[in-house]
């Protein structure tokens, strides 16, 4: 079933009276449980589009169709509503809450939803990232890969539709990189849609197709060959 | 996210950052605190002189020389010496056909004067009164006894100790003040000597009322005061008390119309004189203390002001540093409401904390304030009024969330994705 549909999506940014183009009449589609690396160099419009995929804005022009409704006339509280219920986030910077335990960071989601049982779920999505045994450590007394897992369990924890990743890998040593491309591929191959934002060729290569930007157009829209596929220490993940 | 939730969060926002939080709210602790540690002193110093005013009982008046307003300080005060009270006229009131509901007066004068015994002296007040002030200014005696009426019309030459006066002159001496002579002397007087007078009574303890200290006074025939000691043949007031408080407004006008005759004066618009009741007292003294608790509340109201600048400056400061955060909690689900309501929350909860620790220091101040005032020897009630409570912590939420309520919009107006890249 196609969860997300783009026909002719443009955005300009508008600054001081002078407009410019980021994306220039972007269409795809992608469907459930589809991995897509959407790749590109830096300036290229691909956290544009991920921005406006993920409801934090809006397209200037063009159609976008979620679970196969025209989000055109959403309003504010109900883009809040997807992103809280729909949608998933892993940032490049984890954006966790300094002086906030990993248990309360991953809660947060379901705080903003009427979903009473925040503690039982948190744990789970823990759990599914392998950080059981750190949820009342703070923030900033786990590891930068920790911390990423963390953001992971976070994404998670709402159950959504789809979890975006903007270059989650970007700020991590290659070790827990791959641990975190490695727990990406297994919530994929349990069923959740990711799409991720990277420059890097080899991160890209961990999806099953790579949507490639440059300059606001996309110029390649094609199945992964060769894919990546993670391993991780047995211990670190289950 | 419902309001238990808000609550939550933000108290573990809050606890976070304890000290900045202290901080923030000093402001509005030092603003409520002044708040009830004025109104407890404005309700504690309402009652000592309410006290102080039933101690010389509520249906006295006092007739005084020179006309004055009523209202206002009498003319004596300003250094201004009248004599057109005089003896004839205190006799005047007491005729009872003129004067139904007179139940006593005396004409009295006053002045400072020293009390020898054997070698020791004790600088004191005197009043030089009728026999019967002990029932018109409700005075009793604990030793001996107080002049007579024949004592009194005679100016015989005795006198009766105030309870400090005689502490002061005869506690460990094992000598019974009564029947001891004593020589007085006006301060004015330069030569040695003063005039003998045997003690007859000792007045019990009263202790103040109006800046007057009853205690600390000698009290003797009306004629010694005015003749031996002053010099003088008119008097400084006529106190008088009424049989009933239902009858003073009828006994002022008795009181008018026969000094009014006596001084041949044809209107009250020329009188010579005042009358003065308590009621008139009580109501000067409440009009300065309601003019100073305005105006000590006006100074409270601008810390609060201040205070609440105070949290408006924390709370921008606050909203700056944590944009990143307010951007992610948008990505993840916050409605512009939700961060709006949060940072509200945040700012009402401060104060309401603020206004909490103002009144417990408020209340420990005041309290100990009354422990100081009492140990002076104050009667000074400790009272904290549920209503100041209830108003100062309303006022300081309030604080909060009027000064809270531009970060907090400006927080909930924050677009997502550059909170989220702000650095």
């Amino acid at each position: 079933m196609t969860l997300i549909e783009v026909e002719n999506l443009k955005k300009d940014y508008v600054n001081d009276e002078v407009v410019t183009r980021v994306l220039h009449d972007v269409s795809f589609k992608i469907n459930e449980g589809e991995f897509v690396a959407i790749m590109g160099p830096s300036g290229s419009g691909k956290s544009t589009l991920m921005h406006i995929l993920s409801f934090l804005d809006r397209s200037t022009s063009g159609v976008y169709k979620f679970e196969g409704k025209d989000t055109k006339n959403f309003d504010d509280d109900y883009l809040a509503k997807l992103r809280n219920e729909r949608v998933g986030f892993v940032f490049q910077s984890f954006n966790l809450l300094a002086r906030t335990t990993v248990l309360d960071n991953v809660r947060l989601p379901l705080v903003y939803s009427k979903i009473k049982d925040t503690d039982e779920l948190a744990e789970k999505a823990l759990a599914s990232v392998g950080l059981s045994h750190r949820l009342n450590y703070l923030t900033n007394q786990i590891s930068g890969g920790e911390k990423q897992r963390v953001a992971i369990a976070r994404a998670l924890v709402n159950n959504p539709a789809v979890i975006f990743a903007d270059e989650p890998t970007g700020n991590l040593d290659s070790k827990s990189g791959n641990t975190v491309m490695f727990i990406l591929q297994k919530l994929n191959n349990a069923g959740h849609t990711i799409i991720l934002v990277t420059h890097e060729t080899d991160t890209a290569n961990h999806a099953k197709r790579i949507i490639r930007i440059k300059d606001g157009n996309i110029i390649s829209d094609e199945k992964v060959a060769k894919r990546t596929v993670a391993s991780a220490e047995k211990d670190l993940v289950k | 996210m419902d309001f238990i939730g808000t609550i939550k969060l933000v108290f573990r926002t809050l606890l976070a950052r304890k000290g900045r939080s202290f901080l923030t709210i000093l402001g509005i602790v030092i603003g409520v605190a002044g708040v009830i540690i004025i109104i407890s002193l404005g309700a504690g110093a309402q009652s000592l002189i309410l006290g102080q005013i039933t101690k010389l009982g509520s249906n006295l008046l006092s007739v005084q020389p020179g006309k004055s307003n009523e209202k206002g300080p009498p003319a004596q005060v300003f250094g201004v010496t009248i004599t057109s009270l005089v003896n004839e006229d205190a006799n005047a009131l007491r005729n009872k056909s003129q004067v139904p509901h007179i139940q006593a007066l005396t004409g009295l004068v006053m002045g400072s004067v020293s009390v020898t015994w054997q070698n020791k002296t004790v600088d004191t007040n005197f009043m030089g009164t009728d026999y019967n002030f002990p029932d018109v200014l409700n005075t009793s005696i604990r030793l001996g006894q107080f002049f007579d009426q024949q004592q009194g019309d005679g100016g015989a030459n005795v006198v009766v100790l105030g309870d400090t006066v005689a502490s002061e002159i005869f506690d460990n001496t094992g000598v019974n003040p009564v029947g001891q002579v004593v020589k007085i002397r006006s301060s004015a007087q330069t030569q040695a000597g003063g005039i003998p007078l045997r003690v007859i009574g000792v007045m019990a303890k009263k202790g103040s009322a109006i800046f007057l200290d009853f205690d600390d006074q000698v009290y003797l025939p009306l004629a010694i005061g005015q003749q031996q000691i002053l010099g003088i043949h008119y008097l400084r007031a006529i106190d008088i008390k009424v049989d009933s408080s239902n009858n003073i407004d009828q006994t002022i006008a008795d009181v008018k119309n026969v000094l009014n005759q006596q001084h041949h004066i044809r209107s009250d618009d020329n009188a010579d004189y005042t009358v003065r009741n308590i009621a008139d007292a009580i109501s000067i003294l409440s009009t300065i203390t309601n003019a100073l608790r305005l105006f000590l509340t006006a100074m409270a109201a601008l810390a609060l002001i201040v205070g609440g600048i105070g949290i408006l400056n924390i709370m921008l400061a606050t909203v700056a540093e944590r944009t990143r955060e307010i951007g992610l909690r948008k990505a993840v689900g916050a409605t512009n409401g939700a961060i709006m309501r949060q940072f509200l929350t945040e700012a009402g909860v401060l104060t309401f904390l603020g206004g909490i620790i103002g009144i417990i220091i408020g209340t420990v101040v005041s309290f100990l304030a009354s422990l100081v005032m009492k140990s002076l020897g104050y009667d000074w009630a400790f009272v904290i009024s549920i209503t100041s409570v209830l108003l100062a912590i309303g006022v300081s939420i309030l604080t909060g969330v009027i000064f809270g309520l531009y970060p907090a919009l400006k927080a909930s107006k924050l677009n997502p994705i550059d909170a989220l890249r702000y650095e």
